[in-house]
């Protein structure tokens, strides 16, 4: 609904910028010795419908520029550069704006649905709370529209899920309400942070298959944070591959798994598959 | 829920509970018109007062009730200001963070280092003994445990990732304190509220012992504990009657707020329901 509105009546900055563009962005938090750079200059543009994966190991400053695309960076780091979503700028934004963007514009779906969710409430009760605040839903309505998002992500008898407390559900179930949570705005922009990782494989392979469908068919953006490269080169467009708060290489998928130019992703890849043949090559 | 709790202690606190609310209407004597022509009466079943009466002729049981009627609603009020003090501050303190937090539990210290009996001394001095009096200086004081245990807790949730999610998803931080941390506080501010109930009880017998209390003709369990032990070699029953029922609700209530803590307590594996 919201990509056929958008074509026939295209925000004024969206005709000529992306929907997301980072510009020199860094974090520095303070050190022992100076401040320390988490997230040195990167840039980067994300267009609707499109699929962007960031690969990278621990520490290298990926969950870090996620925080900082929603502007929640905590209190101790400084934030440089530029974010401009549809346009808006969001570093420096004041909290009552950012507020209204956040769940609505830019949602997010977290690595482990069991402590993202709320064990003390009713997914019902968490899901309607969202549109309440950001939709002035309520009631009924608010309901009826939960209970269509939870259908929506593939989850049986969801008015019955309603009534359910998170740790009732299995793992792959929580996670799709989580997506289901995230998508109840429709966003333009979906920021996943490992969002398979706490998952075992069966359902890894589910959930990004969703994430894949429900692009082709709400034409958001996603931006999908994760160390594992399977992940990466099945559902991503592009990818780029940070190490030390940098971006040290990018582009398409394809190009850039069959022939990457950095050592770094070179390691990286070979890593990556030597885990994977004892799987495919029978000894 | 209710299977896990200590039964006897349950039907004995209720008991006590109700009688204490419905005296006024149930007891066939006053707590403070003396009957004059049964002074210092002992056990007689024959007389009326089953109890007996104490040296005015007041009837001991519908005192007994009365005192528990007295010290039950001190306790109530108190434990409830103080809860709801505790719970506002610890949270307010605990999530904010950084100055905000330092400030107020710095001021938390403060009033922790007030000598408290002296403190109450002062205060009956200024406003003259009370009921509300002692109240009020119970609930001040008894407010700042629950502020730094609700604190804690909130630094821990704070942490938590619903607590991020919520953030993300653009809710305001007076929206994630009532609907994402407040609920997750209940079960430790529910065993906290009962284990608080029968130490307020304590703290108000102390005080009326001394004196600092309920005011004659009305009384409380610490006045009739006090009246009784001046009179125990010649009326026992006096002080031991009281005294027996104000243990009676002070371990009952402590044994219904230990099964209450087993309850809520995640790691029993049935953290919520």
């Amino acid at each position: 609904m919201r990509c056929v509105m958008s074509l026939i009546l295209p925000p004024v900055a969206a005709m000529s910028e992306p929907l997301l563009r980072v510009d020199g962005l860094s974090i520095h938090y303070p050190g022992p010795g100076g401040p320390v750079a988490v997230v040195d200059g990167v840039s980067l543009a994300l267009e609707r419908g499109r699929i962007l994966g960031i690969a990278g190991e621990s520490g290298s400053g990926k969950t870090q520029l996620l925080l900082a695309l929603l502007g929640l960076v905590p209190g101790a780091g400084r934030v440089t550069g530029s974010v401009r979503l549809n346009g808006e700028q969001v570093v420096g934004a004041p909290d009552s704006r950012l507020q209204r963007l956040r769940g609505d514009r830019v949602a997010m779906v977290f690595q482990d649905p069991m402590t993202a969710l709320n064990p003390q409430l009713r997914i019902g009760l968490q899901l309607t709370e969202v549109l309440a605040w950001h939709r002035s839903l309520k009631g009924a309505r608010a309901r009826e529209r939960a209970t269509e998002m939870l259908a929506s992500v593939g989850l049986a008898e969801p008015a019955l899920l309603l009534e359910r407390y998170p740790h009732e559900l299995s793992g792959g179930m929580r996670q799709r309400v989580m997506i289901a949570m995230a998508l109840l705005c429709e966003p333009d922009l979906l920021l996943a942070d490992e969002p398979t990782t706490a998952l075992d494989v069966t359902v890894q392979a589910q959930v990004l298959d969703l994430l894949g469908e429900l692009r082709d068919r709400l034409g958001m953006a996603i931006l999908l944070v994760t160390h594992d490269l399977g992940v990466i080169a099945q559902v991503a467009d592009e990818v780029a591959v940070m190490q030390g708060g940098r971006i040290i290489e990018r582009g398409d998928v394809v190009g850039l798994f069959a022939a990457p130019q950095e050592p770094y992703t070179q390691r990286l890849l070979a890593a990556a598959r030597r885990l994977e043949i004892p799987v495919g090559v029978p000894a | 829920m209710l299977a896990r709790l200590p039964r006897l202690s349950l039907v004995l606190l209720a008991l006590i509970v109700l009688g204490a609310i419905l005296v006024p209407w149930i007891s066939p004597y006053d707590y403070a018109t003396p009957d004059w022509d049964s002074l210092n009466l002992s056990l007689q079943w024959r007389s009326g007062h089953l109890l007996g009466t104490d040296d005015l002729g007041r009837d001991l049981l519908v005192r007994l009730m009365w005192g528990c009627r007295i010290s039950l609603l001190v306790a109530l009020l108190a434990s409830f200001t103080s809860l709801f003090i505790g719970v506002l501050w610890g949270v307010t303190a605990g999530y904010l963070g950084g100055r905000t937090d330092a400030w107020m539990m710095r001021s938390v210290d403060v009033l922790y280092s007030l000598p408290f009996i002296p403190f109450v001394i002062v205060l009956t001095v200024i406003f003259g003994r009370d009921i509300v009096l002692l109240f009020i200086a119970i609930g001040a004081v008894s407010w700042l445990d629950i502020a730094r245990i609700v604190r804690g807790q909130t630094l821990t949730l704070r942490q938590r990732e619903f607590i991020e999610a919520a953030r993300v998803g653009g809710m305001r931080p007076a929206q994630i304190i009532r609907r994402h941390i407040i609920p997750n506080l209940m079960g430790i501010v529910i065993v906290y509220l009962t284990l608080t109930i029968p130490t307020v009880i304590l703290v108000e017998a102390f005080l009326s012992f001394l004196g600092l209390g309920a005011q004659s003709p009305l009384t409380s369990l610490g006045v009739l504990i006090a009246d009784g032990a001046s009179q125990m070699r010649a009326q026992p029953r006096l002080l031991i009657c009281p005294s027996v029922l104000l243990a009676l609700i002070v371990y009952c209530s402590n044994r219904i707020g230990d099964a209450l803590r087993d309850v809520f307590d995640p790691a029993s594996g049935r953290g919520h329901e």
